[in-house]
């Protein structure tokens, strides 16, 4: 490149060689700037960061890099763009400098470039970017050809060609046409009926009716949701070392409802970042509030819990960045914002909205479980109310009963033990503040943790333990297990005089008791130790019984099992030492299975410990809830607290026992569900300080919610929360967020984004190409209610999109990242779109909507060492669902899946808004030799001898339809009627093996369509594989 | 991929040239990196990065402290800990007895080099390599550490070392990927390792390590049904680059031209990686050099072997990681078997890159992501101790292109808690591989999210004193 600019250099030098011998700044050099430059590098613009009116900012230069080189005009950025030296644009902007120009301006730079001080503009404040600017609705331009024009993105586009001298391209063919906007809308293909009956369809909206169904398909979520997906780094597990399956899907699911349903925009924000905070939030809305805890968790046996969690904020403040807001905000994590005006003390306001919530898991269900679970609480509602009305004394009987059970109770002091980190098995016991222990990071699967603690309470009769419910537990606890239980194996306590303390004797109970004690129960397979020995939980005996094998379990079944519970241990004799005792409690923790890297503790979660002094001292059998309720007086209670006194002192009326074990089997009936990990705002707010160069370890000053000062102002009343940050976002006023969700819509139809920096429309973002279609774009959206599927339909119905996608030479030289858009897109799919496309030709494709994720089949190695951490589950689904649509296939982020890998899925380690889409060998290899995409070449085979008509013309073109939705042209025929005779005659021979291509298993061949050989299903087979393999199949034409 | 002699040969279309010439010069580009590189005359043409992941212990292994013996047992000195932060699984630990290594250190080579006895291979090649006592880290659990490694941050999303130099260099050959990953498993136990250590960060994503394994498949999928190779396979693709061609000529997007390559780089690859992969024409003589273990294949021996057949076929980036260095507990019996499967193949990569002549102009490097603890995790008893990570100071040594032999480099303070001389951080270390490969680290840039971001960030200088 060097070379060639020195050549142009020293023919522009001879042939402009006689100039003035000193040029000067102000005489001979401003006025150019001023004239040609100013417009779009003055006070008005700043494109590309650069500024010419202010001597400081030209110097300091734009985006690339500094624009003048003292004393070396050949070697400067200014000198270079405006003669139209290298391969970036020539400036100005269409237009050119005259010769002498150009000369003047390469002369004073190489004189030294002199800029008196006195030559430049003071500016106080630097002229705000254009994306910071709230987006005005751009008059649409007068064009060449106004018919072309569908709607105004037409006319800017044509404008924009016009000026290029380029003329648009022919619309493409219908089929071209609708296969284009059913792997858009949808990500699918059309099936062949689609086509024919759109080729049929000569009304006048034939097109607009196809674009409303797509729209309204239920596969448009599923293609649309999948960005957002990207956007929201959404993965199945949790990253780091072990990896470990996490239940988020129902947060999947809720994207694709929404965009199905068209929730406006700022609906689906403000539901993202702060569903919680709505009045009454519904299920949906709860798990919205998954996006901001997609972020990965690290349980590696060292970590410290707040380090990993310090590292999800932040994650989470980028993935809002650059989904939502498009500017690029993580750099002021560590110091301030280089090139966009960001601070780091207004990145950790941001930080502040967001730190206050607990890492929250919650059960959800499913709608039809919503279903069960109304009808079955109706029906024990129901029940209930027919006790009551055929007791109608039942109030008196009800206080009677109170009046009883409210005394006696034995007074306990909570004691706080310091737990010895040596036993904890790596798991962090992280003291609360009522005095319990929650249990987080590494969960091992046995443990014996010893906890200490010195009490001055004499006459020590018994030992409470309480499990508690805490929001950081799986389902909100009270153990670890991934159903929200644990299970205590062993309860030991020792007791040392203070003044003695090696003088320990171990506690002997004379019984134990708790407030749930269930049958013996063989321990879920889920907890599987790799020993043979039965294993099981029972009644509170079962933890000071002395046997490994046995504990006390608390799992109540759906619905009950997450409820706190508490057991009571009596000393054999009261414990008194007159300088004050030691207690040394164990808590054995060893019913959880063999893999401690998986999801196989049973710990238990949140505890806390209690001594009393009080004779015959048993854990109380009401549960928490209810005994807090008896202290409100019964006038004052409300009729649900009424009910759930109530309900509980029902199953103590030995008359009632029929109606009782009813309701106890209703609750049999109810649905598992499954959990979704969620946001929850904190009774007591975390403080929120700066941390010097990002580190967790090094808190700075403290800082206070807020928003950046170059956005839009925060409204003035509003409470400093999450709820009030998330409305911010999408306030009419908020420059970037329509045009960031523009753009990226825009990116995904056309391969390139307006700003092709789709992730930042900060100040070193690219220029846009068309900044007005940007801003129209935004603006329509924003006031056509935040629809998206509005903007959709404005861009597929534009002339702009409907292009042809061929090129010409010409054409390819002139604008080859088709960024002028004198065509239509024309792009390989992305990975997802891949897999699906080939489902969908062979006719295996299961289109079921939503759901837990599924496991196709995959390489074995991958999940086990050394490929993956510890051994992965994968276990391969049989049937329908090995077919489901590639976006619900299940995605651990340590190993991502192949094929999917292969073709560009990011694997939600961090928030992606825009995907590489790359063209290599490896992708050759998966399309061939995949075993779903051989399957899917097998299917296709045996289809088409099926249903694929009568002869092999008729065939190939049916094939060719299933794949291409066109027909084959003549030399296309000719070619595959080539390859199939071929390819038959080759599986004729004898020592052929048919059925090694055409079967999956050639031992189990499938049965052939009537009249068919072997060798013709492996012909077609291959010809399948070549249908499959084309470049047409995989892209969007 | 594609050479533009073969297309030209291959294709009758009547693309326009203008169009061709531009599609051939994009690809050309793949395979050769950044016209701009290197920035100087390159020492070393490629790289064998031995990752012993998990991270081995400096004391047991090079950084030779004879005084500790004295203190076997002795609480570590608070004026050495300094509060510094400890991993939770010692963080409480009451006692932090000092646990001098059970095994003994001798000199080796001309430069008397102090080597572990437990390295008898490596102490062989004492006057090929360089061991530097004096590197650093910030990351202190594994996930982020080898991140920090691979990436130069401790957050995942960079770009890794080896889609770096792909991205800037290419690749020397033309039938394999420019960066290969390979992973084996060690006697140790495990720590995780995600696909994402080799990954390309915000680079294209072209410029991923390829993952080899042992077996019939070292690239996923690469081999076609049973029974249709050959000819079969190249008449099935004969057929598809034709109707590939077909719609060229319609359409004229060089897309379908560089996937008609690309399937053509598939079909080299069905030859070329199964012919690396198949050591069964290796003279017994490098079996021999490699150790017993090098016949099995998967072990990090084979891999090594394996390593030098991917640098012979132009292979620029060659990473291996062995994994099972987490020696918490019973380190002196889990560190034996972790060394009796790395030191002889690791020797034996430099021996037989030495005899052909390829030590010149590859660059090997061997270490883990951090350090460990001078003090046992666990109880310390006459024969059994365990470490905890240490990322103040650990060790690694580099041989070959560009490194001068026969140095010790850096040293630590007298527990081997804290560099005291030449201090090395990884960004130093990544400046020096790029320094050998020709390429000055603050030059190997790509602009994302409004800024040109470098493997070193805005750190990094090249440790000259370790250069020839």
């Amino acid at each position: 490149m060097f070379k060639t600019f020195f050549k142009t250099g020293a023919l522009g030098l001879a042939l402009f060689g006689s100039l003035p011998a000193q040029t000067d700044f102000v005489r001979d050099v401003q006025p150019i700037f001023a004239k040609s430059c100013y417009g779009c590098h003055g006070p008005k613009r700043e494109m590309g960061g650069l500024r010419l009116d202010v001597k400081k900012a030209a110097l300091a230069g734009g985006l690339s890099g500094n624009p003048i080189q003292p004393k070396n005009a050949a070697e400067s950025i200014l000198y270079q763009r405006v003669a139209g030296i290298g391969d970036q644009a020539r400036m100005p902007m269409g237009g050119k400098l005259d010769p002498e120009q150009i000369a003047t301006i390469r002369n004073w730079i190489d004189q030294g470039a002199v800029w008196p001080d006195a030559a430049t503009v003071e500016v106080t404040s630097i002229k705000r970017h254009w994306a910071f600017i709230p987006p005005q609705r751009p008059v649409a331009p007068a064009v060449s050809n106004s018919r072309w024009v569908v709607n105004p993105i037409d006319a800017f586009i044509l404008a924009r060609l016009d000026k290029e001298g380029l003329k648009p391209s022919p619309e493409a063919d219908r089929v071209t046409l609708l296969r284009r906007v059913s792997l858009d809308l949808i990500g699918l293909p059309p099936t062949i009926a689609e086509v024919d009956a759109f080729l049929k369809d000569k009304s006048k909206n034939a097109y607009e009716k196809q674009v409303d169904r797509l729209l309204q398909s239920p596969h448009y979520g599923e293609r649309w949701g999948r960005h957002w997906l990207d956007a929201a780094r959404y993965a199945d597990s949790d990253g780091y070392e072990k990896d470990k399956i996490r239940q988020v899907w129902a947060y999947r699911d809720w994207v694709i409802k929404s965009f199905n349903r068209d929730l406006p925009y700022s609906q689906f924000v403000i539901e993202q970042l702060a569903g919680d905070l709505l009045p009454n939030p519904t299920q949906d809305q709860l798990v919205a509030t998954g996006f901001l805890r997609n972020s990965m968790i690290n349980e590696e046996g060292g970590v410290d819990p707040e380090q990993f969690r310090m590292e999800a904020m932040f994650d989470r403040i980028d993935a809002i960045g650059k989904s939502v807001l498009g500017v690029t905000i993580q750099c002021a994590q560590c110091h301030n914002h280089k090139f966009d005006p960001l601070t780091q003390e207004e990145y950790y306001k941001i930080f502040a909205f967001l730190n206050n919530s607990h890492e929250a898991n919650i059960p959800v269900y499913t709608p039809d479980e919503q279903r069960m679970r109304s009808d079955l609480f109706r029906r024990m509602n129901e029940m209930e109310a027919d006790i009551q009305h055929r007791s109608p004394d039942w109030q008196t009987r009800m206080a009677a009963w109170e009046t009883q059970v409210k005394t006696g109770q034995p007074e306990w002091t909570v004691v706080k033990p310091e737990v010895d980190d040596i036993s904890n098995g790596g798991q962090k016991y992280i003291p609360m503040k009522d005095g319990s222990l929650l249990a987080q990071g590494y969960a091992p699967t046995k443990h014996k943790v010893k906890m200490t603690v010195k009490t001055d309470v004499q006459n020590i009769t018994a030992f409470r333990l309480e499990l508690l419910n805490d929001p950081n537990l799986p389902l909100g606890g009270p153990g670890r297990s991934l159903k929200g239980t644990g299970a205590l194996t062993e309860f030991e306590v020792e007791a040392a005089p203070a003044d003695a303390p090696d003088k320990i004797t171990k506690v002997k109970f004379s019984r134990a008791t708790a407030d749930i004690n269930l049958p013996e129960t063989v321990l879920d397979p889920m907890f599987f130790d790799k020993t043979d020995k039965r294993r099981i939980t029972g009644p509170i005996e079962f933890a000071i019984d002395g046997k490994d094998e046995t504990a006390w379990g608390i799992d109540a079944g759906p619905g009950l099992r997450n409820q706190p519970r508490k057991a009571v241990f009596t000393a054999a004799s009261p414990i008194s030492n007159p300088k004050g005792t030691v207690l040394i409690f164990y808590l054995k923790q060893n019913h959880g299975g063999w893999n401690s890297d998986d999801n196989q503790n049973h710990n238990l979660g949140r505890m806390r410990l209690s001594i009393t002094t009080a004779a015959n001292a048993e854990a109380d059998p009401l549960p928490k809830n209810v005994r807090e309720i008896l202290l409100i007086p019964a006038e004052l209670r409300k009729p649900a607290q009424t009910q759930t006194v109530f309900g509980y002192w029902r199953t103590t009326v030995p008359e009632w026992k029929d109606a009782n074990a009813t309701i106890a089997g209703l609750w049999k009936q109810h649905p598992e569900g499954s959990a979704q990990l969620v946001m929850q705002t904190r009774e007591d707010p975390r403080e929120t300080h700066i941390l010097t160069r990002g580190d967790f370890l090094k808190p700075a000053k403290q800082v206070s919610p807020g928003v950046p000062s170059f956005l839009n102002p925060l409204p003035a009343d509003a409470p400093a929360n999450r709820l009030t940050f998330a409305r911010w976002l999408v306030d009419r006023q908020a420059p970037t967020t329509a045009r960031a969700l523009v753009n990226r819509t825009w990116q995904n139809y056309f391969g390139i984004g307006l700003v092709s920096t789709s992730e930042d429309l900060g100040k070193q973002s690219e220029a846009p190409s068309h900044p007005e279609v940007l801003d129209w774009l935004a603006v329509e959206f924003m006031e056509r209610g935040w629809s998206m599927k509005a903007v959709h339909r404005l861009i597929v119905t534009s002339a702009t999109y409907k292009q042809s996608s061929k090129v010409t030479p010409d054409l390819y030289t002139k604008d080859p990242y088709n960024r002028l858009l004198a065509r239509g897109p024309r792009f390989r799919v992305e990975g997802e779109i891949v897999r699906d496309i080939a489902l969908s030709a062979s006719g295996l494709l299961n289109p079921k909507v939503g759901g837990p994720s599924v496991n196709p089949p995959a390489p074995e190695f991958l999940f086990l060492p050394p490929a993956s951490y510890g051994p992965k589950v994968w276990i391969e689904a049989k049937g329908d669902e090995r077919y489901r649509r590639a976006l619900y296939t299940f995605r651990y982020r340590s190993i991502p899946y192949p094929m999917l890998q292969v073709f560009d899925a990011p694997n939600g380690d961090i928030s992606c808004v825009r995907r590489s889409r790359s063209n290599t060998p490896l992708q050759a290899l998966t399309t061939l030799n995949e075993p779903m995409f051989l399957e899917s070449a097998r299917a296709l085979a045996l289809r088409t001898l099926q249903e694929g008509g009568k002869n092999d013309e008729q065939r190939i073109a049916y094939a060719v339809r299933r794949c291409l939705s066109r027909k084959p042209t003549a030399s296309e025929t000719a070619e595959l009627t080539n390859l199939l005779t071929k390819e038959t005659k080759h599986f004729e021979s004898s020592d052929a093996k048919p059925w090694n291509l055409a079967a999956a298993d050639p031992t189990k061949p499938p049965a052939l369509p009537k009249g068919t050989t072997p060798a013709q299903l492996a012909g077609w087979t291959a010809v399948s594989r070549v249908l499959l393999n084309l470049d047409e199949t995989i892209t969007k034409e | 991929m594609l050479t533009r002699r073969t297309f030209f040969k291959s294709s009758s279309l009547g693309i326009g040239s203008a169009a061709l010439a531009s599609l051939l010069a994009g690809d050309a580009q793949a395979s050769t990196g950044l016209p701009s590189l290197p920035n100087f005359p390159a020492k070393a043409k490629r790289v064998i990065y031995l990752f012993q992941h998990g991270a081995p212990s400096q004391l047991d292994l090079f950084d030779y402290k004879p005084d500790l013996q004295k203190l076997r047992g002795a609480e570590l000195p608070d004026s050495v800990r300094k509060g510094q932060r400890l991993t939770g699984m010692t963080a409480y630990q009451a006692k932090f007895p000092t646990a001098p290594s059970l095994f003994q250190f001798a000199q080796h080579g001309k430069s008397g080099m102090w080597l572990s006895e437990l390295l008898p291979h490596t102490a062989k090649m004492a006057d090929d390599i360089c061991v530097i006592r004096s590197m650093q880290t910030e990351a202190i659990n594994h996930d982020p550490a080898v991140t920090f490694f691979q990436t130069g941050f401790q957050i995942a999303g960079r770009p890794s070392i080896g889609a770096w130099i792909s991205y800037g260099l290419g690749s020397i050959g033309q039938d394999l990927p420019a960066f290969v990953v390979m992973v084996s498993q060690g006697s140790g136990g495990t720590q995780a390792l995600a696909e994402r250590q080799w990954g390309s960060g915000f680079l294209p994503t072209k410029f991923q390590g390829v993952k080899f394994r042992s077996g019939a498949d070292p690239v996923l999928f690469l081999s076609d049904p049973e029974g249709y190779s050959g000819t079969a396979r190249r008449r099935f693709l004969d057929d598809l680059a034709k109707m590939n061609e077909l719609k060229l000529q319609d359409y004229q997007d060089p897309e379908i031209a560089t996937r008609i390559s690309q399937y053509e780089m598939a079909y080299k690859m069905q030859s070329s990686v199964p012919e690396l992969a198949d050591l069964s024409k290796e003279p017994e003589s490098t079996f021999a050099m490699y150790g017993p273990d090098s016949r099995k294949p998967g072990s990090y021996a084979a891999n090594c072997i394996l390593a030098r057949r991917l640098a012979e076929r132009g292979v620029r980036f060659i990473q291996l990681f062995h994994r099972g260095w987490d020696q918490h507990n019973n380190l002196p019996k889990e560190i034996r078997g972790q060394c009796r499967e790395t030191d002889q193949p690791s020797a034996a990569l430099l021996q037989d890159l030495k005899q052909r002549g390829m030590l010149d102009d590859t660059l090997v490097v061997w270490g883990g992501e951090f350090g460990r603890t001078v003090y046992s995790q666990g109880v310390l008893t006459d024969d059994n101790y365990g470490r905890d990570h240490h990322p103040r100071c650990f060790s690694l040594w580099m041989a070959g292109g560009g490194i001068k032999g026969g140095v010790t480099h850096g040293e630590t303070d007298d527990f081997s808690y804290n560099v005291v001389r030449d201090q090395v951080e990884v960004f130093d270390l990544h400046a020096t591989i790029l320094h050998c490969l020709g390429v000055d680290h603050t030059k190997l840039t790509f602009k994302f999210q409004g800024r040109h971001f470098r493997l070193t960030d805005v750190h990094g200088s090249v440790i000259k004193d370790i250069l020839v």
